[in-house]
């Protein structure tokens, strides 16, 4: 055989590199990449789904209920020392405290119920302690003990945190704020049967009851600046009311208002807040006949009371004002803990919540403002005779009758939020009436934080709403314009001029909103009224004069030049209704439009309104939808158009009537997108409003949206608390509107295209 | 007549084209606006002396920049509460800019153009640029040596340029061994506590390391002792130098050199003199640091930081864009998966940016960065160094934000790439990602390009989600410096963008910052439309290129 037969030749260059190590390696590196070419495609979808599911992973444990763990429970300290009359834990759950009707106070372990330090009120021979109460505010530790012989005695518990030895001890003591001699109140010498006390640094308010009067004792201390001399100045007042059947009295921390609560369900409200006239303003029944009240307290601020009665009801009543700007107490919303009497409430120290314990040791942990019940658990099945609640919320200890204190552990981090408190109105402390506000912090402790998303969500709205109105009109027209009529020597410059309007950053365009339009709007808003109203007149007005202009010269005039012929146009439109609005304002108003619109209609104007940002937001949102509705509708097909004026249609039907409805679903599409660009946008609506969460249909009104109230207030606010989850909420909202919006334009978008291709 | 022009639909189509016109006119509007008022703010403007008298006051004299001028209607003026005559119809005023705010507390005022009795600009009017306190208005008196004057009248002008000269060069040593030296010093005593603390937590700390610590200080200290020194004597030759100048009211106060940034006489200036200071002005602006809380100077740190973050957000966007598009147009069967990307890819670009923020700032932030920590720098606790919104998780941030952009540019060049292209190479026998790789791409590239310049442009301009991961008011240092690691991924940044906002919204002095605002707003206008006219410019070239290869 020779050497050119088939199978003598020498095998070619293919073949012999075909096993080679170098083709195999070629094989394994296009593998790899096709791997990570489907693992890099993929992972887009893997970034949105990771976004969305990280917002709900924050967002949920707002709407988790609480938990409660059982702890130990022990026998009562020093049990023969007397019967309970308050518990009290301090902050780190470690010492706790137990006051008895005998004058002993025992600190003992909260965990297991050793005793620390007993120790004894100093109180004179021969009296007996006849009554006990806790002062207010609860935080600062006072309690007054009400003597046989007509004196009190005021005492402070606190607890000192050391370390020694790196390791934290905590020292509890008493201390007599208004020194240690008892303070005489009743100089007759009888027994005060009920007392309450508010302690202060500067005063100090007693209201004691005997078998006779009820008396108001105010202690007001007075520094010399000069000789740095302390004085006490007493004041002492009787009250003018039922004495026999006062049960409870309550004290503000402000001490100017007093509370006398019977037993039957009658509340005697004073206005003590000058001590030497006490004023009675309201007097009120709390219950239904035949109930009786078995528990009040004041609500952590002191604002509200929070009544339980002996059905299991708890209700809180509040100051509120009314059209005479009186104020009144006003029930504003109930619980129904149990069908058993509240034996006890306990109100949380630092939030806006309470634990209510009925007569069958059913405990329901409960928050005002979002009226939500976060836990219910027995805790004990005895019945209950005190309890205390840790300054945190996060332990809860209860003596029960079987002379056993049950320690229990509380976890209650979000109760202030419920899908009723986010989104309806609510009836906050101290309003006349339920309403929408936003109003997440203030400079004090014992704020009621307002977390309502409805203003919000209505300013974002309401900003939407004005963008569309100016960038629809717009953007629509001027893409049929663009698409359709225009030459395509003017929309070659066309398009990248508008393009570059949408690369315009959002920062200048709001600042120049807030800088130079608002006060230009405020100052000049007869001149764009007028303007609004004027051009489509003028633009008409010279259209019709350019239709009649002799047919030689509209033969030498190109077609589809009307957008560059038209500048000049407007331009002098608009300059001539700035120079004739102040001459029109002042023949036919008298003064400017503005005042004209508060005086006449009682529309107030803010200088940074919906106006503005309707206008800035609009020229932000319309470069989206002209490009995408300009593309719509570029893209029919020719022959309908030829075919359409074949059969003797004008342009303009043809357009309306043939064009605009093939193109609707990717109009239609573009304004969703613009749409969701309007909701989304932050910068603009920050620097062109003032950020005020009212609900205002007014246009000349400012609003807060919320992509806005994110930007301003998440810095602000406390990792992983409400507010901060708050605040993701409001941004899971906007992701899934938006969400909801771009889907469906795209999916439309992409029948478009199929529909298309098939034409 | 009328009825058949409307009927022919002509009133229509004029009202459609003057929907374009007014849109053009609006983009062109803004431009001009902030154009002419952010290059008005670099020229020198004329220092007006005013003879002012207000009612029931003696007449008074006023120095300072004619700013402002607004002209108000009648009615509107008594609505605010002006008196205005009959016969008067507009109240036309002026904002001064009058300086010298430690001497009467403002340095703005508005007073009224009838109240004016007469104005000139005299020649002799000088303009201080003070390092604190504001511009300075007023005449030159003398320069004076450790408190002896040296030179008045006619010769003060040019000696005081000179040591405003040298003074500047002194200042410029200072800040260079403040800054720059000390600077290094204290970050390596910072690294050397560090060290410390870690060898501690590992039980690693003995003698040996003590004493290896002990030497490595008292080298800083003793770098420290000599540097002060330096400064000391620098310290006093600057100190050396003052003039004295007369405010209008007459008073006379004494300014150190060692305060003064420049020196400039505005009404005699010709217009060559008033290009050369325009020039320096603009290279000022870009070049130096902000003083004044950020209503003088330069925005330079804003720049730089802008850069830098944008560099670093490409190298994270660009292989992750391209890779998506690749995918969506070569790999993937056209169908339902496409159909779902190209759905995410629309909602990635239509989530609103501070969305994007707030994830940035949770999941980035607080769990990457705080596991990092926790991992990798347990010794810094309990100060967090990646648990704290800085430029690496802006960048990340970014990132995510512009990906679409890029997918969809890149998208586009590879579908413009004929078939026949990948046929031919795949027919010659080479594997996909051969053909990818060394045919496809390189073609695509000009699209990669444009993807990556709009997403740069996106990034320049984009603020809301910065303000929540990373962006500062007033950043010390710049993440780039001469200290170990050199690139500071941890270190907070400023943002043009943010600094618009931040100095037009939130400074203390709104006049004043004004001017810087435009001027920012006009820098980064003018990148914008720089890097978007060169991304049109390469697709359009690219789509001429194609349209006669497929053709």
């Amino acid at each position: 055989m020779s050497d050119t037969h088939p199978l003598n030749k020498p095998p070619s260059v293919m073949e012999k590199s075909a096993n080679s190590y170098y083709q195999r390696w070629r094989l394994v590196k296009d593998s790899l990449a096709r791997f990570g070419v489907i693992a890099g495609g993929l992972s887009v979808i893997v970034a949105l789904v990771l976004i969305f599911f990280y917002l709900l992973y924050v967002v949920i444990p707002l709407f988790k209920p609480a938990t409660a763990e059982a702890g130990n429970h022990y026998a009562l300290p020093e049990a023969a020392l007397g019967k309970t009359v308050l518990l009290d834990v301090e902050e780190q759950n470690e010492v706790a405290a137990r006051f008895t009707d005998t004058g002993q106070v025992i600190f003992f372990e909260a965990a297991t119920g050793k005793p620390v330090l007993t120790e004894s009120i100093k109180i004179p021979a021969g009296t007996k302690v006849v009554s006990f109460a806790q002062g207010s505010p609860i935080s600062e530790g006072a309690v007054i003990y009400g003597l046989s012989n007509g004196q009190a005695v005021v005492v402070k518990h606190q607890y000192q945190i050391t370390y020694p030895n790196n390791k934290r001890l905590i020292t509890p003591s008493l201390k007599y704020p208004l020194g240690e001699a008892p303070i005489v109140i009743d100089d007759k010498g009888t027994a005060l049967e009920i007392c309450a006390v508010k302690v202060g640094d500067k005063s100090t308010t007693i209201v004691a009851k005997t078998a006779d009067k009820v008396r108001l004792l105010h202690i007001e201390k007075q520094q010399n600046l000069f000789t740095d001399e302390v004085t006490l100045e007493r004041t002492v007042v009787d009250l003018n009311v039922a004495v026999a059947t006062v049960t409870n009295m309550l004290i503000d921390k402000e001490e100017r208002n007093l509370y006398l609560v019977s037993d039957d369900g009658h509340l005697s409200f004073f206005d003590i807040s000058d001590k030497t006239l006490p004023v009675i303003r309201q007097n009120v029944n709390m219950v239904t006949a035949g109930e009786k009240i078995t528990a009040s307290t004041f609500l952590n601020g002191d604002s509200s009371l929070l009544i339980g009665d002996s059905t299991g009801l708890v209700s809180q009543w509040t100051m509120v004002r009314d059209e005479l700007k009186r104020p009144a107490i006003q029930k504003i919303r109930a619980f129904k803990v149990s069908e058993k009497a509240i034996a006890a409430i306990n109100p949380e120290p630092r939030r806006k919540g309470f634990a209510a314990i009925d007569a069958d040791g059913m405990m329901g942990v409960y928050h005002t403002t979002s009226e939500r019940e976060v836990l219910r658990e027995q805790v004990t099945k005895a019945l209950p005779i005190a309890a205390a609640l840790s300054p945190r919320a996060n332990a809860l200890l209860v003596e029960a009758s079987d002379k056993n204190i049950y320690f229990w552990k509380l976890d209650n981090k979000h109760p202030e939020v419920s899908v009723k408190s986010l989104w309806q109105e609510v009836w906050y402390e101290g309003y006349p009436k339920p309403d929408y506000i936003w109003q997440s912090s203030a400079s004090n402790n014992d704020f009621e934080p307002k977390y309502s998303l409805t203003p919000l969500v209505f300013g974002t709205l309401k900003a939407a709403f004005y963008a569309m109105l100016v960038a629809i009109p717009l953007a629509l027209m001027g893409a049929i314009y663009s698409a359709y009529f225009m030459t395509p020597i003017m929309r070659q410059y066309v398009k990248p001029t508008v393009e570059l309007m949408g690369a315009l950053p959002t920062v200048i365009l709001g600042f120049l909103a807030g800088l130079w339009l608002a006060p230009t709007l405020e100052e000049n808003l007869a001149g764009f009224f007028l303007m609004f109203m004027l051009l489509p007149v003028g633009v008409m007005v010279f259209a019709y004069a350019w239709h009649n202009l002799p047919a030689r010269i509209l033969e030498k005039i190109p077609e589809g030049w009307e957008a560059a012929i038209l500048i000049p146009v407007i331009l002098l439109t608009g300059w001539f209704a700035f120079a004739i609005s102040v001459p029109l304002e002042t023949a036919l108003l008298g003064e400017t439009l503005r005042d004209w619109f508060k005086n006449e209609w009682g529309i107030g104007y803010d200088q940074r309104n919906s106006l503005v940002v309707g206008m800035a937001m609009g020229f932000a949102v319309i470069p989206t939808i002209f490009s995408i509705a300009e593309d719509a509708i570029f893209s029919v097909p020719k022959h309908l158009t030829v075919g359409s004026l074949a059969l003797g249609a004008t342009t303009w039907q043809t357009m309306t009537r043939v064009v605009l409805l093939t193109a609707s679903p990717g109009i239609f599409s573009a304004v969703m997108i613009g749409l969701g660009r309007a909701v989304g946008e932050t910068m603009i609506v920050l620097m062109a409003t003032g950020n005020t969460p009212v609900m205002d249909l007014s246009v000349f009104q400012g609003l807060r949206t919320l992509a806005a109230n994110i930007a301003v207030e998440m810095p602000e606010s406390q990792v992983d608390s409400t507010h901060y989850r708050v605040l993701f909420l409001a941004a899971l909202v906007l992701f899934l509107f938006t969400f909801v919006f771009n889907t469906l334009a795209e999916i439309i978008r992409q029948r478009l295209r199929e529909k298309y291709s098939s034409l | 007549m009328m009825k058949l022009w409307f009927k022919s639909g002509s009133p229509w189509i004029w009202l459609n084209a003057a929907a374009v016109s007014t849109c053009l006119i609006m983009v062109i509007a803004v431009l001009a606006l902030v154009l002419v008022r952010g290059v008005g703010n670099f020229w020198p403007a004329q220092v007006t002396q005013f003879s002012y008298q207000e009612e029931g006051k003696p007449l008074s004299t006023l120095i300072g920049e004619k700013v402002d001028t607004s002209i108000t209607p009648a009615i509107m003026a008594k609505s605010t509460g002006h008196k205005m005559a009959d016969d008067e119809d507009t109240l036309v005023q002026y904002l001064v800019k009058t300086g010298n705010r430690d001497v009467t507390g403002a340095d703005f005022r508005w007073i009224e153009a009838r109240k004016v009795k007469e104005q000139s600009d005299p020649d002799a009017m000088i303009v201080i640029v003070r390092r604190e306190w504001g511009n300075f208005y007023g005449q030159l008196l003398a320069v004076q040596e450790n408190g002896k004057t040296v030179a008045t009248g006619d010769q003060a002008m040019p000696e005081l340029q000179n040591r405003i000269a040298a003074a500047s060069s002194v200042f410029k040593k200072i800040t260079q061994i403040e800054k720059k030296e000390i600077g290094a010093i204290n970050y390596g005593l910072e690294r050397l506590r560090l060290k410390q603390k870690k060898l501690q937590l590992e039980n690693r700390w003995d003698s040996e390391a003590e004493k290896q610590f002990a030497a490595d200080k008292a080298d800083y200290d003793a770098q420290y002792q000599s540097h002060q020194a330096e400064l000391a004597a620098l310290y006093k030759e600057i100190r050396r130098d003052s003039l004295v100048a007369k405010t209008e009211s007459g008073a006379e106060i004494k300014i150190p050199l060692a305060k003064v940034v420049q020196v400039y006489q505005p009404n005699i200036m010709n217009f060559f003199g008033k290009m050369g200071f325009f020039y320096h002005k603009v290279l000022e602006f870009l070049t130096d640091e902000p003083r004044e809380a950020n209503t003088e100077g330069g925005i330079f740190p804003a720049i730089f930081g802008t850069v830098m973050m944008v560099i670093i957000m490409s190298i994270i966007v660009t292989p992750f864009g391209v890779i998506a598009a690749v995918y969506l147009r070569e790999y993937a069967k056209q169908g339902f998966t496409t159909q779902l990307i190209r759905i995410a890819v629309n909602n990635l670009a239509g989530v609103p940016s501070i969305v994007y923020g707030v994830f940035g700032l949770g999941f980035f932030v607080y769990i990457l960065g705080g596991n990092i920590d926790a991992l990798f720098f347990p010794e810094a606790s309990p100060a967090p160094v990646y648990g704290t919104p800085g430029l690496l998780w802006a960048s990340l941030t970014l990132a995510l934000l512009t990906l679409p952009v890029v997918i969809v540019s890149t998208e586009e060049g590879l579908a413009r790439i004929p078939k026949s292209i990948r046929e031919g190479s795949l027919a010659l026998g080479a594997t996909k990602v051969e053909t990818l790789w060394r045919t496809v791409l390189p073609m695509a590239s000009p699209a990669m390009m444009t993807g990556l310049i709009l997403a740069v442009a996106r990034a320049a301009g984009e603020v809301a989600p910065l303000m929540l991961v990373g962006v500062v008011k007033l950043a010390p240092t710049l993440p780039l410096d001469g200290n170990f690691p050199f690139l500071h991924l941890d270190r907070k940044f400023m943002h043009l963008g943010f600094h618009i906002y931040d100095v037009g919204f939130q400074s203390p002095n709104v006049e004043a910052a004004r001017p810087l605002v435009y001027a920012t707003a006009l820098l980064l206008v003018l990148v914008i439309i720089v890097l978007n006219l060169t991304a049109i410019i390469i697709r359009n070239r690219l789509r001429e290129k194609y349209r006669a290869l497929e053709g």
